[in-house]
């Protein structure tokens, strides 16, 4: 995959383009900040340049993804994946008797998941959390004897097993996928997706700072607007349109799958985002400083990739 | 005691610090190597090794745990992590509460107080959960008397609160196997014997001094 990587001028254009956005905006990023006038664009500056860098992290970790393989990809993502449930289980309020539930969930569920990925055994990858830990957590709660919140607490647990194990065990699933005369270039389908996600976010960001006014739920996140989020999805959509040729679809198709994921992304950090009011914090990160914040990243991408993946599984694999 | 740190002990305050993903903040003072004696609320069996872990590596080759002799000497395993490895202090339990008269329970107290002094010596530190014993990590139990009279004897010892927080929910008592949630370690500012303050009044400050580190709050 080395190799691949190298050999793959449209995945090497792809990263090339990335690297290009995030020098640009880091440059200007610097400048901007020794310019700032007033309080309100000093605060949009120094949020832009905050996330720069979560976005520096997560592009050096998707270089070495593609770098050192599948296999690695996947355990990398696991680690991930563990780290996020971390955050999740830590916030959320779980009980004595909801111990070794959790270090099921922790030590075997989501560690399986990973490993029937690689194993590429499609059937049993799709359908472990959602029928078989279905089932587990809350018999094995129950067997625990604790009844007081029962649902609440076996619905939590379910919820970060399905959101941080689950659904974000798609994304590297992509590499797995064996999409007819696209053969060896899985990484860029993986590349392609985080890619449109995260400029979904960022452009629906400063759609909604530019012209922004009408709060789609302000109890939930008093950042989104309507015009913030049509004209990131839009022109995240037309970003991904504009990729058609590094992935297997027509450019009317790469519209369709960017627009899918913009829209799904948003869902996720919608819901994420009234999670957080629930719990009562403002981002995953802000309690436990210098840990936290996996989960305020990989929020979109945990409801964006499983659609994307079922998508490309249904149409373009036979 | 000697001042080398036993290697097991690197490793297992490296897997504790892993599992426990403990975030450290010295809120009310610097780690210092003078003596001081560390107390916080008990919850958990990694409770020691964390709080340990989290002092710079001169001051934890000079800091020993006081920790009950009953539970730690049970098994052989037990004895040489706590002998050994930590070079723990070892208390007899239930001394005081057992005596049969004031005076055997005084004269009880006043030995286990004794043994605490001599284990600090002149350079020594100690970690000591005044509670005495693991609780469900809901609230913090009422503080034994034995931090009250060893810091009547030793006035020179700076006494540091501590609170450790979550890790109750990572390895609670009765568990073998932990769970990796997040944790927080945080120091606060030293406290001392007032003169002429009640054993009882000073003992409600220090757990008043430990609960007020507290930062999530009950989860």
């Amino acid at each position: 995959m080395i190799l691949e990587a190298i050999h793959d001028p449209e995945l090497g254009c792809l990263f090339g383009g990335v690297l290009f956005l995030l020098i640009l905006s880091t440059l200007i990023g610097r400048r901007l900040k020794r310019r700032r006038k007033t309080d309100a664009s000093r605060s949009i500056i120094d949020d832009l340049n905050n996330r720069k860098g979560a976005w520096w992290n997560m592009c050096a970790i998707f270089a070495v993804a593609v770098v050192i393989g599948r296999v690695g990809a996947l355990v990398l993502f696991a680690i991930i994946s563990f780290l996020a449930m971390r955050e999740y289980m830590t916030l959320v309020p779980t009980r004595r008797g909801d111990h070794r539930t959790l270090f099921w969930s922790f030590f075997v569920i989501m560690p399986l998941q990973y490993c029937l990925i690689g194993m590429r055994w499609y059937g049993l990858f799709a359908v472990m959390i959602p029928v078989l830990a279905f089932v587990f957590v809350p018999t094995s709660i129950a067997i625990a004897g604790d009844t007081e919140h029962f649902l609440e607490r076996a619905g939590k647990i379910q919820f970060g097993i399905i959101v941080c194990a689950y659904c974000l065990s798609h994304a590297p699933a992509l590499l797995f996928l064996r999409v007819p005369g696209f053969e060896g270039h899985d990484a860029r389908l993986l590349l392609y997706l985080v890619i449109v996600d995260q400029m979904r976010d960022v452009l629906q960001y400063l759609w909604g700072k530019l012209i922004g006014k009408h709060k789609i739920a302000w109890r939930v996140s008093p950042n989104k607007t309507w015009e913030g989020f049509v004209g990131g999805v839009a022109s995240a959509t037309a970003l991904g349109t504009a990729l058609w040729w590094a992935t297997p679809f027509t450019p009317l198709q790469s519209a369709g799958m960017s627009f899918t994921i913009c829209l799904f992304g948003f869902a996720g950090s919608l819901v994420m985002s009234a999670i957080k009011r629930d719990i009562g914090i403002k981002d995953f990160g802000v309690v436990i400083e210098g840990h936290g914040g996996i989960l305020d990243r990989i929020d979109s991408l945990c409801f964006a990739a499983p659609v994307f993946f079922q998508l490309i599984r249904y149409y373009f694999v036979p | 005691m000697s001042n080398s740190i036993h290697p097991m002990a690197s490793v297992l305050a490296a897997v504790a610090r892993g599992i426990s993903g403990v975030q450290v903040q010295w809120a009310g003072c610097e780690p210092d190597e003078r003596q001081r004696i560390y107390f916080a609320n008990h919850s958990s069996h990694l409770d020691f090794v964390v709080l340990w872990s989290a002092l710079p590596s001169e001051i934890r080759a000079k800091t020993r745990p006081i920790a009950a002799k009953d539970y730690w000497e049970e098994t052989s395993p037990r004895r040489y992590v706590a002998k050994n490895v930590f070079h723990a202090v070892l208390l007899e339990r239930g001394l005081v509460t057992k005596a049969q008269n004031p005076e055997e329970a005084q004269f009880a107290g006043r030995q286990l107080v004794e043994h605490m002094a001599d284990a600090l010596g002149t350079e020594s530190s100690l970690i000591l959960f005044p509670e005495g014993t693991r609780g469900s990590g809901e609230k913090i139990g009422p503080f034994r008397s034995g931090l009250y009279y060893l810091a009547q004897r030793r006035p020179d010892v700076e006494l540091v609160p501590a609170y450790l927080e979550n890790l109750n929910r990572i390895l609670p008592k009765g568990e073998i196997l932990p769970v990796p949630m997040l944790s927080l370690l945080t120091f606060g500012k030293p406290i001392q014997v007032e003169p002429e303050e009640h054993r009882d009044a000073f003992l409600e400050r220090a757990r008043e001094a430990v609960a007020s580190l507290r930062r999530i709050g009950p989860a």
